[in-house]
């Protein structure tokens, strides 16, 4: 068995990344122009890397399977990002943020990786402030943060609810002055579909136009895979449509390991699902726990009432509430990590407290917050004896400042003021803490394959916190990668262009038309949404907020016969030489039949709680901490990276033991 | 499944080249709670099951932020509503025996791909003339709060940035002027102090480039601020038009 090397440099925590960087090795700028680097994917993580390499001197091809670089999931993104500026001296610091992180990902994250991440979180800030991105400012002029989820201090920088677009179109214009001065050859609707192995090293991919349905080779002498989570493998998710696992599949195929496919983070304020028809759901962010009471009532009778439409929720006396997470979690409150939120959530709502039509969802109240922020600012703009008209006035104003676009967003989606009537939420999938397993330098298991951003394991164990993901992304892309891509592109100063008519990449291509072949020519009777769907509820509910060990195996064997039907009973019309969306989701989903088995297999593997992996097998039966997840570190403080060998539900575990030297392991309490 | 019956009148082209026709589609149990996509994903569902080609339609993140939908649907960008995307256009803004005219953005700089999904690649084109601070990544730059912006420049700024590249402008103007999207790129850098250094060059090299792709001359109508799904003011336009005229007085 391949023993897994992490890498991981020597010396004291905070010395390593400094100390790493001075001494791995450089590429000079006269041999950098001789290297060719692709990158794919266009999100925080992938522009901001396909940016700063071109910056350094290679010539970087980038690949996105959208209509242009900026569209990327990351666009999406709401809250914001953290950064540990201290600005708001509130006590925070490097070592704090990595704190938090290891904390509240459950100490199933590497501590090197998490430090380092830390440490470069404040160089973001400033250089996206140098780019032009317009964060939130006080009336100072200065840099504003509020808190999230998981912490207690302020250090989320955030652009209104859209931070993740303006860093996006942060990085975005980087890659396009790149683009400009053609150093970075743009290939937008392209969708890879392989990567092409040579002699044990990634030498290239395979990819499709999307236009004209043409399959193209393409050689470089690394790849970097920036192309986010798997979230859609559950078909319902805040992912956009077209989020998918296929390159990272494809790798995983070709002998990169991923590591903790069953860590996926459950994000607690989701707009509950409506219908049937549903196609995707649409996060509230995290930020609207800092203002809004989350709570369903006391009793249920109360709450049959309301789903009946008997009663509304402002009909419910405050005594009569029941504000679960204040109640559970007195010291974090409505601000506990979002795993924990969620969970509590589905606690209630399955103990028959929900409060919509379907009983899945539970109140966000601002009622609180309004009248708090119209006392404020009734003495800020010298208001005396405001009546209570003014103060619900003055209170609406400042929460449509701070979340005005979300609240829009809710109105438009539920047809209901959510200034006038509590918002409901329920919790529903977001973000995948597994990935590819990468070393220190977020290289995969395959030599010249790397993987950036959530396509990687690396860095929030098994869970996320709140505006984590965004200073992930940007800090893997713009000042982790250009370092170490470096120190493998030193062996391949004099290599010379990569020969695309090679066999390896014979062989790749043969294999990538004769699927798409298969679904054209399959005479099937059901559209490809269909099995997904499915394939959806299976792991939604069997390998959702709850796992045990009967349901997981449930699960595995009802994906294998989906996957049977799949390939046998899919109908994908169209031709392969033109526009067909139907053929792009075809292969996709037939990538995440295959991932559903292995995250099953995982959470099965794991027979412990943690982060957002819940066993029930494996909670806490008394004391204060009674119903609340039992981690397990005798035996699980390990990072899964399963290996493929050769068929799907087919994998070889391999373990990377976590050490932690200077976080002492405890229960994650937020009580 | 709801209850509202409708008739499409969808635009069907099959490649930048082919001729475009509209069908005519009808759809039942339409429920108000779907958003527009989601009714044509239960069309496209049915055609698929039915042997026939589903309808192309660009689409990703369904939360108004991507910027890929693109429908003109009876006669506005985004259909009816405002400050929403098409894939926040909800069923609920329409009526049961509604007839529904859904076509793609037309513009000459615009050309259809299939059906209703066309080419926006000009808008990358403008944005790698000059959409941009020429910073390169560096671990050691000033302090983020060594500047500080007075929060009604960053503000204004931050409005102008909202523009998703959607090209809904585009398609509303009677001139296919894409005068707002360029407007709020260079609006939003000539507001921060990080932009202005370069302020001139980005004004001229970006309009080069919009005239050079083809879009129309603006009019100040005023229609693509009405269509606009992030709502991005004239003034922005008025701001570049500034910049535009005291770049080029005092071009180098």
């Amino acid at each position: 068995m391949t023993k897994l090397d992490s890498k991981i440099p020597e010396g004291p925590l905070e010395r390593k990344w400094t100390d790493h960087k001075g001494h791995i090795r450089i590429v000079a700028p006269a041999n950098k122009r001789r290297i060719d680097v692709i990158v794919v994917g266009t999100g925080l993580a992938g522009a901001s890397a396909a940016a700063s390499l071109a910056e350094l001197g290679y010539n970087v091809k980038a690949f996105c399977f959208q209509d242009s670089a900026r569209r990327a999931h990351s666009i999406a993104a709401q809250g914001g990002i953290n950064a540990a500026k201290n600005y708001q001296n509130d006590g925070d610091s490097t070592f704090r943020l990595f704190y938090d992180t290891v904390k509240g990902g459950d100490y199933r994250a590497r501590e090197a990786n998490v430090y380092r991440l830390a440490e470069v979180s404040a160089n973001i800030i400033d250089q996206c402030v140098a780019q032009g991105v317009p964060f939130a400012r006080d009336y100072g002029g200065l840099l504003d943060n509020r808190s999230f989820g998981g912490v207690q201090v302020s250090r989320t920088f955030y652009a209104r609810g859209q931070t993740g677009q303006q860093l996006l179109l942060g990085a975005y214009s980087a890659l396009m002055r790149q683009v400009g001065k053609g150093t970075v050859k743009m290939y937008d609707r392209h969708e890879m579909l392989d990567v092409v192995v040579v002699d044990g090293k990634a030498r290239g991919i395979i990819a499709r136009n999307l236009i004209t349905g043409e399959i193209e080779r393409h050689g470089a002498h690394a790849v970097l895979l920036c192309t986010g989570g798997y979230g859609n493998v559950f078909f319902l998710s805040t992912n956009a449509m077209g989020s998918n696992v296929t390159a990272a599949w494809k790798a995983h195929k070709r002998g990169a390991y991923m590591a903790n496919p069953c860590y996926t983070q459950i994000h607690p304020t989701c707009i509950p699902v409506s219908g049937t028809h549903q196609s995707k759901l649409t996060l509230m962010s995290e930020s609207l726990r800092n203002d809004g009471r989350i709570w369903v009532p006391k009793s249920l009778e109360d709450a049959q009432a309301i789903r009946e439409g008997k009663k509304k929720g402002s009909d419910i006396k405050e005594e009569d509430r029941d504000y679960y997470l204040e109640r559970r979690y007195p010291a974090f409150g409505n601000l506990v990590p979002r795993d924990v939120a969620s969970r509590a959530a589905k606690e209630r709502c399955d103990a028959g407290y929900g409060v919509n039509k379907t009983g899945e969802a539970v109140y966000l109240d601002f009622g609180a917050a309004i009248q708090r922020y119209g006392k404020l600012q009734a003495n800020i703009l010298h208001i005396e004896n405001p009546t209570p008209e003014q103060i619900k006035e003055l209170g609406t104003a400042v929460v449509s400042e701070k979340y005005g676009n979300l609240f829009d967003m809710y109105e438009n989606i539920v047809g209901e003021n959510p200034y006038l009537h509590a918002m409901k939420i329920y919790p529903a999938v977001h973000y995948t803490m597994g990935g590819l397993w990468v070393d220190y330098n977020l290289q995969t298991t395959v030599p010249g394959l790397f993987a950036l951003g959530e396509a990687n394991f690396s860095d929030h164990g098994a869970n996320r916190l709140g505006a984590s993901a965004l200073m992930q992304g940007l800090a893997d892309g713009y000042f982790v990668i250009p370092y170490t891509v470096g120190d493998y592109l030193a062996d391949d100063i004099r290599t010379g262009p990569i020969d695309t008519k090679s066999a390896a990449f014979d062989e790749a291509e043969k294999a990538v038309t004769e699927r798409i072949d298969h679904f054209l020519n399959n005479k099937g009777t059901k559209p490809v949404d269909d099995f997904h769907r499915r394939l959806g509820k299976v792991m939604w509910d069997k390998c959702g907020m709850a796992r045990n060990a009967q349901g997981l195996q449930e699960a595995i064997a009802e994906i294998r016969q989906i996957r049977e039907e799949f390939w046998k009973d899919v109908r994908v019309p169209g031709k392969a030489n033109e526009f067909n969306q139907e053929l792009e989701k075809a292969g996709r989903v037939a990538d995440f039949l295959e991932l559903g088995e292995l995250m099953c297999i995982d959470a099965l593997d794991r027979n412990e709680s943690c982060g957002g992996h819940f066993r029930e097998e494996s909670q806490e039966l008394d004391g204060p901490q009674k119903g609340e997840a039992k981690r397990d570190d005798v035996n699980y403080a390990y990072v899964a990276a399963w290996e493929w060998l050769g068929e799907a539900g087919k994998a070889a575990l391999h373990k990377e033991e976590l050490t932690f030297d200077v976080v002492k392991l405890t229960q994650r309490s937020y009580k | 499944m709801g209850n509202m019956k409708l008739t499409l009148k969808i635009w069907r082209q099959n490649g930048p080249k082919a001729k475009g026709e509209l069908n005519t589609y009808p759809v039942n149990d339409v429920s108000e709670d779907m958003s527009f996509l989601e009714m044509l994903d239960v069309l496209n569902d049915d055609l698929v099951r039915k042997g026939e080609e589903p309808i192309a339609f660009d689409h990703d993140c369904r939360e108004g932020i991507c910027g890929s939908c693109s429908l003109f649907i009876n006669g506005e960008a985004h259909g009816p509503g405002r400050m929403i995307t098409t894939c926040q256009l909800h069923m609920r803004k329409f009526k049961d025996g509604d007839t529904i005219h859904v076509e793609p953005w037309r513009a000459e700089a615009f050309p259809v791909i299939k059906d209703l999904a066309v080419d926006r690649g000009a808008f990358d084109r403008i944005q790698a003339a000059g959409g941009f601070v020429s910073v390169n990544t560096s671990g050691n730059l000033v302090d983020g709060n060594a500047v500080p912006i007075p929060k009604a420049d960053a503000d204004t700024a931050f409005d102008a940035a909202t523009c998703i590249g959607c090209g809904a402008c585009v398609a509303t103007c009677t001139n296919s002027s894409a005068m707002l999207f360029v407007a709020a790129k260079v609006s939003q850098f000539a507001l921060l102090p990080q932009g202005k250094p370069e302020a001139k060059r980005r004004v001229l090299a970006m309009v080069e480039q919009m005239d050079k792709e083809g879009f129309g001359n603006c009019s100040n109508t005023g229609a693509c601020e009405v269509e606009c799904p992030k709502g991005i003011s004239l003034e922005h336009i008025a701001r570049m038009n500034r910049e535009y005229l005291a770049a080029s007085v005092t071009k180098e």
